[in-house]
């Protein structure tokens, strides 16, 4: 009675399918290719020599190409070692005491950010808070959309800087950073954006979203692991978060990786071919899945704005099955996303974005994220519709929640 | 490039194949049943007995669960070690031996494993329950402090003496207090009472750095 009928062969001759995009992303043959030939040019670029300027030529070629991929200028562009760098160098500015960031911001200190921040911003704001400064956060509505209202609501007396993505890890939602940019220019108030799953997948520009600072990652985007990019706008107080060296225009210490940056600006080159044209296949893409679960599986929720999100990060939950255990059977199947159940994480509790959603308890631990990208095909997608239905029917047969009929 | 499975190959066989899992096509018609857990904190479980009367053995076992592939499996190889023993042998296996059994589980997955023994423990007593042998039913082997997740006093003690020593590490242990989490004030004084007990003043509970 046990059945068997999962027992086939997988994985081996079958191409493993990756929709996990929103995790890291393969390098682009552009950037490789890039990175390849820059792996020649090792002069330091604060060295004066031939080697140096060399070097000090392709950092320079690749601030301008990162700053007007946002319509930033070059000097504003602070290549860091990743988007949670830039984000904890931003908000660790409201804990200094001295210099220009504290003389501009006067008394100060407090931040209002979002309950849906990426950990790097939700724990240093934690962190913040410990030390005594004002921290509060923004709540959001079920399909996890920040109520803009709320958020201004926080912005009082106390407050010196507002923080907030603009898409969404898990559900690929966008927030109004239009919006919150307007609350923060009547209060006086600095507005950051982790930018991090929204740049390359649409136009992102700064001074149409009125923001102060910006965090871009590069392997979010075709690009390397270990290097992002912060924006900061010109004369805004900055405090480094990493001293003791006049790289960066002495905002961020460290022998710039070269390398990493190369890939970056290779990275970026490359979603400004892409994107567009991507876009489109991507809502295709989604489309297809969507009405492909709606046809096959019966009970499933949609976690996230429908409309205002990025296309190509489609959050699920199945009602009676359990997040980890879709993940693992799906990886079986040659088939890779990622889930906000607690089990997977290695924590106990799941996901704090889908949480803060107030999506019901049922759903919470029974989600599955996809997130697709420029390799992804229709016949990719198909392979899904097809084991995916199986699997939760499978599950949902084990399982003593409801959703098994 | 084939990575290596997060489990050992055991667990990974039981969640390919559950063993004896409840299916409502065939059936089954169960003497006794237990449930534990609780939605709230992602796990449920479910445990179904046929019992000989006679010799009071399990003849045969079903179970279901909302759980990840740990609980899954776990739960699979509870239900394959318990077939043919008494009640009274049933009633000691322990979610260490079921983890023993599937060659361990990572540290961080324990937690996964500690209802089925929970939810067969459940069943039992359901069996004597309404057979008639009130006098059997045994209630764990000390008080409740987690009534979501039937955490006792005894699983803090065994916790502690098994390496928890902050609160997380206790929920890591037991799940205790992860779901309604009214239990947290009592669970952390008794955490801190259990770890005197066993190390004194080295035992002290270590702070925690906020949110662990």
């Amino acid at each position: 009675m046990v059945s068997n009928r999962h027992e086939r062969k997988t994985g081996m001759e079958q191409r493993r399918i990756y929709l996990d995009h929103n995790a890291t992303t393969p390098l682009h043959p552009d950037v490789r290719r890039a990175m390849t030939d820059a792996m020649k040019v090792f002069g330091n670029p604060s060295s004066l020599h031939s080697h140096g300027r060399e070097a000090a030529d392709l950092v320079a070629e690749s601030r301008r190409e990162v700053a007007d991929f946002i319509g930033a200028s070059p000097r504003e562009i602070v290549f860091v070692g990743s988007g949670s760098e830039a984000n904890n160098t931003v908000l660790a500015a409201l804990t200094c005491e001295k210099g220009a960031c504290a003389r501009l911001r006067g008394p100060q200190r407090g931040l209002v950010t979002t309950a849906i921040e990426h950990p790097c911003v939700m724990e240093t704001a934690k962190c913040l808070a410990a030390r005594g400064i004002p921290v509060s956060f923004a709540p959001v509505d079920d399909s996890g959309r920040v109520e803009v209202d709320a958020l201004e609501e926080l912005v009082d007396d106390s407050v010196a800087m507002v923080s907030v993505m603009l898409a969404n890890n898990e559900t690929g939602t966008l927030q109004d950073v239009r919006a919150v940019s307007e609350v923060c220019r009547s209060r006086d108030v600095l507005l950051h954006c982790d930018a991090v799953q929204a740049v390359g997948k649409i136009p992102v520009d700064v001074d149409e979203l009125g923001v102060d600072f910006l965090t871009i990652s590069a392997h979010k985007i075709y690009g390397p692991k270990g290097v992002g990019a912060l924006y900061v706008r010109r004369g805004v107080p900055f405090c480094p978060l990493i001293r003791g060296g006049h790289q960066e225009d002495g905002r961020r210490a460290g022998t710039e990786n070269v390398l990493g940056i190369v890939g970056l600006a290779a990275a970026v080159r490359a979603r400004r071919a892409e994107m567009e044209e991507e876009h489109g296949r991507m809502l295709r893409l989604r489309h297809r899945l969507l009405d492909g679960i709606e046809a096959r599986i019966p009970d499933f929720r949609v976690n996230g704005h429908r409309e205002r999100c990025i296309p190509a990060a489609l959050n699920v939950s199945f009602p009676g099955a359990e997040g980890e255990s879709i993940l693992l059977y799906l990886d079986l199947e040659g088939i890779e996303v990622s889930t906000g159940s607690a089990c997977a994480s290695g924590s106990l509790d799941p996901s704090h974005v889908l949480q803060a959603m107030r999506i019901p308890e049922v759903c919470l631990h029974g989600s599955v994220r996809i997130s697709m990208g420029r390799a992804t095909t229709e016949e990719d997608i198909d392979r899904v519709l097809k084991v995916l239905p199986p699997i939760i029917a499978r599950i949902r047969g084990m399982s003593t929640v409801n959703g098994r009929e | 490039m084939a990575a290596k499975w997060l489990y050992s190959e055991k667990v990974l066989d039981h969640f390919r194949n559950p063993r004896n899992v409840l299916d409502d096509s065939e059936g089954f018609e169960a003497d006794a049943e237990g449930e534990v857990g609780n939605i709230k904190c992602g796990d449920m479980m479910a445990f179904y007995l046929k019992v000989d009367p006679d010799e009071l053995r399990i003849i045969d076992c079903r179970w279901r669960t909302f759980g990840c592939a740990s609980a899954i499996a776990s739960t699979s190889v509870l239900s394959e070690m318990v077939k043919g023993m008494t009640l009274e042998e049933a009633w000691t296996v322990d979610a260490k031996s079921v983890v023993a059994e599937l060659g361990g589980l990572p540290e961080n997955k324990v937690h996964c494993s500690v209802l089925g023994d929970k939810a067969l423990r459940a069943a039992i007593n359901d069996y004597y329950r309404r057979h008639g042998m009130e006098d059997r039913v045994r209630e764990p082997g000390s008080r409740t402090v987690c009534e979501c997740l039937e955490v006792t006093e005894g699983d803090i003690e065994d916790a502690v003496l098994e390496g928890a020593r902050t609160f997380y590490q206790l929920q890591e242990h037991t799940k205790i207090a992860t779901s309604c989490g009214k239990c947290e004030d009592e669970a952390r004084e008794l955490l801190e009472h259990y770890l005197q007990k066993h190390f004194g003043d080295q035992g002290c509970a270590i702070p925690e750095m906020p949110e662990g």
